[in-house]
Parts: C-alpha cells; sequence; structure tokens
C-alpha cells in the first residue's frame, strides 16, 4: 500500500498497542538518566542498576511474580524461543518430547520445528471450532518422556481464552513443565497461575517495542540454547535496554490501571461487532468462542471476498484492520489458526481494538462494512465471468 | 508438524499419499479450480452447484491449500454435504460435495 492510511480508526491492538502516553515520558527521562552500564560498579553505573531493579519490581507487581523470576528481553518472540528451547534443553535427559497446541503463536511453533529438525519429537495438540483446546486432549498427550508443554492464555488471532488452569493441573500431576505464551493477556486480563515458563511482549501493553518479558517460575529447571551471557541472571544475552524496559514498566501499570476500567466496554463493543456483522453482512463467518474470549478481538470471514482486498479497502476507508488469510501473509498457506478450527480461511479481518477505541469508531466500521464487502463480491464475480483472475483485478485497483 | 509457516502447500510432495479408492459415488460435474487462488474455487463451487440435480455430487479440482480447509467449512455454512477429498496424481486436490437442496 503506497499511500499511508489516513487519520482513522486504528483497530489492530492484537499486532501492536498504540504506544501509553506514560512510555514517553518513562522512555526519554531514563534515556537522560540511566544510561550507564547497569554491569558496572561505579555510581552512575548503580544508579541505572536501581532504576533497572525498579522497573523488574514494577513489572513483577503487576504480572504477580517475583522479581527474580522475572528476566527481560529483546522481544516477546525472543522470550518464546527462550523458554521453549531452554525448558526442552533443560530436561533432555528426562526426554525430547515436547506438547503444543496447534493454534500457538508463530514463535512457539518455529521453535518447536526446530526442535523437531534437531532430532526433537512434537506433538500439536487440536482445537474445536472455536479455536479452544480440549484440557483432556492436552492432558492425554503428555507422556513419560515429554520435557515441556506450551499452552497460549489466549488466541491471537480469534481471542479465544484457553483452558491453561486445567492445563497446568494436569501438567503438575505429570510432572511435566508448563510453558504459557501471555503475550496477549498481559495488561488485558490475569493469566492463572500454575506455569513454570510465563513470556509477554511490551509493545502489546502500550510499551515499546524492543522488550520483553520471560517469567522463570522459582524451582524449574532452565538452561540457555544460547552462547554463555552474565546479563540478566544468565538468562538473557546483551546489554539491557534500560529506558525501554522503565518505559515497559511505567506503561504496563497504567495500562492495567486503565484497562480495569475499559476492558468492559472493549468487551461491550466487540460483542456489538459479533453481532451486527452477521446481521448487516451476508455470508460472514464470526470466528472464535463467544464468552471466553478476550475483551478486545474479534475475527470474522467474509465468503467470496479476498482478504488482502478487503484490508486495503477498509484502509482505503480509514480502518486499520489485520487477517488471517493466506494471500495476507508472506507463504501460500492460509492462517494456521482458522485451519486448525476448520473456519472459513478466507476474506478474513481480524478487529482488535486499543485502549480509548472510540463507539463513533466502532459505528462507522458496521456502516460500512457492508458496502465493501458487497463491491468487492461484485469484483470477484465480475473478474470470474471475464475469466481475468481476481490477482489481475486487484493490480488494477488504483 | 505443519503450519503456515514452512511447506509449500499443494506442490508439496509430503501431501500426497497413494491415490485413494473412491469415496463416493462420481461426479455429476467436475470444476477445474486448478491454479486458482481461493476464494476462486469457492466462488466457482457456489456458482455452480445450482447445475448438478439435488443429492448430486459436484467436484471441485483446486491446488490451492487454503481450499481444504474452506470447501469443506463451505459447506457447514452452506448446509451442503462434504463428501469427501482426493489427492490428485498432478497435485491439488478433488473435493466432492453433494447438493443437498
Amino acid at each position: 500500500m503506497a499511500e499511508p492510511s489516513i487519520p482513522g480508526a486504528y483497530f489492530d491492538a492484537a499486532s501492536t498497542e498504540p504506544p501509553h502516553p506514560a512510555a514517553r515520558s518513562a522512555l526519554l527521562e531514563t534515556m537522560d538518566a540511566a544510561w550507564a552500564d547497569p554491569a558496572r560498579l561505579y555510581g552512575t553505573a548503580r544508579g541505572t542498576r536501581v532504576v533497572l531493579d525498579r522497573a523488574r519490581e514494577r513489572v513483577a507487581a503487576v504480572l504477580g511474580v517475583r522479581a527474580d523470576e522475572l528476566s527481560f528481553t529483546t522481544s516477546g518472540t525472543q522470550a518464546v524461543h527462550l523458554a521453549v528451547l531452554g525448558g526442552l534443553r533443560a530436561r533432555r535427559r528426562v526426554g525430547r518430547h515436547l506438547v503444543v497446541s496447534a493454534v500457538e503463536h508463530s514463535s512457539v511453533l518455529h521453535a518447536a520445528e526446530l526442535h523437531e529438525r534437531d532430532g526433537g519429537e512434537v506433538t500439536a495438540v487440536g482445537v474445536d471450532r472455536t479455536g479452544r483446546v480440549d484440557p483432556e486432549e492436552f492432558a492425554a498427550a503428555l507422556r513419560p518422556d515429554t520435557a515441556l508443554a506450551c499452552l497460549q492464555s489466549a488466541n491471537h488471532e480469534v481471542g479465544t481464552i484457553q483452558p491453561v488452569a486445567e492445563a497446568a493441573e494436569s501438567c503438575r500431576a505429570a510432572g511435566v513443565p508448563l510453558f504459557v505464551d501471555a503475550a496477549q493477556s498481559l495488561g488485558r486480563a490475569d493469566v492463572p497461575g500454575g506455569w513454570s515458563f510465563l513470556a509477554g511482549s511490551a509493545h502489546k501493553w502500550g510499551g515499546p517495542a524492543g522488550v520483553g518479558v520471560l517469567a522463570v517460575r522459582k524451582g524449574t529447571r532452565w538452561r540457555s540454547p544460547l552462547p554463555d551471557d552474565e546479563r540478566e541472571r544468565r538468562r538473557v544475552p546483551g546489554f539491557e535496554n534500560v529506558p525501554g524496559i522503565v518505559a515497559a514498566a511505567a506503561a504496563l501499570e497504567a495500562y492495567r490501571a486503565d484497562m480495569a476500567a475499559d476492558a468492559p466496554r472493549l468487551t461491550a463493543l466487540v460483542d456489538r461487532i459479533r453481532a451486527e456483522v452477521p446481521r448487516r453482512v451476508p455470508d460472514v463467518e464470526v470466528a472464535g468462542d463467544p464468552v471466553r474470549r478476550l475483551p478486545h478481538l474479534v475475527t470474522f470471514s467474509c465468503l467470496y471476498v479476498e482478504g488482502e482486498a478487503l484490508l486495503t479497502e477498509l484502509d482505503r476507508l480509514g480502518f486499520a484492520v489485520s487477517s488471517g488469510s493466506s494471500c495476507t501473509a508472506d507463504t501460500l498457506r492460509p492462517s494456521h489458526v482458522l485451519e486448525a478450527m476448520g473456519v472459513i480461511t478466507h476474506g478474513n479481518v481480524r478487529v482488535s481494538l486499543p485502549r480509548g477505541a472510540r463507539t463513533a469508531d466502532v459505528d462507522r466500521f458496521l456502516a460500512e462494512l457492508p458496502g465493501a464487502v458487497a463491491r468487492l463480491r461484485g469484483t470477484a464475480m465480475s473478474t470470474l465471468e471475464t475469466g481475468n483472475t481476481l490477482e489481475t483485478g486487484r493490480r488494477s485497483r488504483p | 508438524m505443519r503450519f503456515r509457516g514452512r511447506g509449500k502447500g499443494a506442490t508439496s510432495p509430503e501431501a500426497a499419499p497413494p491415490p485413494a479408492e473412491p469415496a463416493g459415488p462420481p461426479p455429476a460435474l467436475a470444476i477445474d479450480a486448478l491454479g486458482r487462488k481461493c476464494p476462486i474455487p469457492i466462488i466457482m463451487l457456489a456458482e455452480r452447484i445450482r447445475e448438478v440435480p439435488v443429492g448430486q455430487i459436484i467436484a471441485v479440482l483446486a491446488d490451492d491449500a487454503a481450499a481444504r480447509t474452506d470447501v469443506p467449512a463451505w459447506c457447514r455454512m452452506k448446509s451442503q454435504e462434504f463428501v469427501w477429498e482426493e489427492t490428485l496424481p498432478q497435485g491439488g486436490w478433488g473435493f466432492h460435495i453433494r447438493r443437498m437442496y
């Protein structure tokens, strides 16, 4: 898309939340005040260490973990990779079997593929039509040689909340550590306890990009899959991004406080979208669990429409949304999440509302969507009749 | 393990088991959507299912991997009966659908 989106409604909070104002001031202040190496012993360095430790305590308090369980990584993806590969490495003598849900984030599945290429074994547990893992099926996948099990707190594409508490209970009974990728939940909703590893990403709660969190429960064995490095209690290599971390802590506290009031409002707006889209647009399927879901996220698929064309049209109308349809991804495959659920993968739109999303913008979205879908359906049918492919038709669009 | 981060969809050799025995009656109509990306195979199916009598089979040939999810999901949404999927020797799949109404 050559033209940037006109100022309009940003409905892609699941990709990244707009920066929280609290993050900006914390970032600038810390860049000036705490740039020294926190591993050194002179005054400015010790000052930076104090600032870093204080930020760690603040994040730990919001997440309900101990400060010494928490490490800052360079991204949510890095936190996931370290949790999966480090968790597996620590239990290599127990076995090399890994359990994941089929709808985990690609960072988890890519780590699982790496494990498989290195000779490990992976079991992917399927989901029902709403994208939810069956806790009994998850428990049944655990074996005596299972080194690690992974279950997301909630799905990033359809918003369905996973049975983490039940999975944690069966993992505890089987003596298998559980990794919970909570990137979509942290700051928005509480994550059940019982996990051994927890990962998240600051830019999903209004913090800056380049900061992730990895929590390793006290007493859990973990071994770095990377070369030795003394930073972050030997868990994460490289010089700490102290300004980013402090900004992430400030954003998390503020975001969490904002969400106490805003999450119920966003949930009501999502309920409205879930009810109105199928009422106003024919041949639409709304995906995901209608009740056990994240407050801010809804996904639906419009039959006979190409996902990318719909995104482009909505962008033109001033709406920033995302899609799990194959043509919008950089590969030929459709979303592995929609595929695992067995729901329509084309014409897919994910709406995820940021903090403070305006009711008026949601109203305008609901008003504009039917026309956008109807226009594209008309185009699709006419190109089909003239024998031109839809791809050609799309390229010729202004 | 298989998800969209890897693999080449229809052309992937792992997706080509030995040809199965027909798991249903022969189709009254076969639509060729090979080389067409979703949603085109679904649009063609929706437009042409009325050309077969109720109770008869229409087959869609497609090699976009998305069709493996989208054809059964379309049948569920539209209350048509998805009968079976065959793997084509030249790559791609044949999806057999019974017109229910």
